[in-house]
């Protein structure tokens, strides 16, 4: 991919498609630790795009390239590639746009981590770990009772209900049940570093998800400085 | 993995690690005043040392002015401008954790016998 056209030809791409390769740290330039989270961006290569004209807003559809076999992937999503003319994938993703935005750019071309900067804050959206059937006290961090002193009530929820009035349990209440597995997005990241020849992405801060589970990043939704960015970009 | 070690590997620093729990040792710290940048000394007793990479950190017990001060630093901070081995010490563990309920001749370390 050639850096300079491709300042020229894309102004904005929303987001995409990654892994989560791990945690470490990293120190500042100040000296101090930074925990930041490795990930693998892209390369996404676009497979559609949305018009105002042809499905009422705008957007493009992305897949990452990851040399996925082509028996991997189910008939109709196959066809669609071939339909395109692009490796068949399977992870897909559809990013929106601003009017008027996506013009520069066509189907068949592919976007690396270079549509990010350093310093630009991100969104990463994975599913976290599972955690299976979990009591209140992980889950919701109640607090429980005491260990000993012959206290019978360890790691119970307490009293879901009052008396005579409401009598019953009201909706919502927080219960037992499975935690984690869930799609979850770690808001507002800061991007610290970019290594382009691995294609990683390095973010302060943790991530949803296991190692090597996928991951979409995009340019934040939340927070005064995304704005700025985006608009200055 | 592999991926993980290249991104540490500019704040890795070679040569580090010449010492060992029981070693005296003499840190030289960078402190920053406001505009200026000196370097504080923190001589002591290497007491523990934890490993991992770039995120390995070793801890130094002084006795100052008759409190025991311990400071933990990561091996590979910058702040640590540079680590003097002043005395080889001979030791047991691995960790010197002993160290702290002992006072004065108690709390001596032979010489190491052998040079490393």
């Amino acid at each position: 991919m050639n850096e300079t056209t491709q300042d020229k030809k894309v102004p904005v791409i929303e987001g995409l498609i990654g892994k989560k390769v791990g945690m470490t740290q990293l120190f500042s330039d100040e000296g101090h630790v930074v925990p930041v989270t490795v990930l693998e961006a892209g390369p996404c290569v676009v497979m559609q795009k949305k018009t105002v004209d042809s499905d009422g807003y705008e957007a493009i559809k992305m897949a990452l390239v990851e040399g996925t076999l082509p028996k991997r992937v189910s008939k109709p999503v196959a066809g669609e590639f071939k339909r395109r003319e692009i490796a068949p994938e399977k992870r897909i993703r559809e990013f929106r746009f601003a009017q008027g935005e996506g013009e520069a750019v066509k189907v068949g071309s592919e976007f690396g981590v270079n549509v990010f900067k350093v310093d630009e804050r991100v969104d990463v959206i994975g599913v976290s770990k599972g955690l299976g059937f979990q009591g209140v006290v992980k889950r919701y961090n109640f607090r429980g009772g005491p260990a000993s002193h012959g206290s019978m009530f360890h790691r119970r929820p307490g009293s879901i209900g009052a008396s005579a009035a409401p009598s019953r349990v009201f909706k919502g209440m927080r219960a037992p049940g499975r935690m984690g597995g869930k799609r979850i997005t770690a808001r507002n990241l800061r991007v610290v570093r970019i290594d382009e020849s691995r294609r990683l992405l390095i973010v302060k801060g943790a991530v949803p998800g296991a190692m090597g589970s996928y991951v979409v990043i995009r340019k934040s939704h939340f927070g005064s400085v995304s704005a700025k960015n985006r608009s200055g970009a | 993995m592999e991926r993980i070690r290249a991104i540490e590997a500019r704040d890795f620093k070679e040569g580090r690690d010449d010492f060992s729990p029981g070693d005296t040792v003499r840190v030289h710290v960078r402190v920053v005043e406001g505009e200026k940048e000196r370097i504080q000394i923190f001589q002591g007793v290497v007491i523990a040392r934890r490993r991992g990479h770039t995120r390995a950190t070793f801890t130094v017990r002084k006795v100052s002015a008759g409190v025991g001060v311990e400071r933990i630093f990561p091996l590979h901070a910058p702040v640590v401008h540079k680590i003097e081995v002043v005395r080889r010490g001979r030791v047991r563990r691995a960790k010197l954790y002993y160290l702290r309920e002992r006072r004065g001749r108690a709390a001596r370390i032979p010489e190491a016998r052998t040079n490393r």
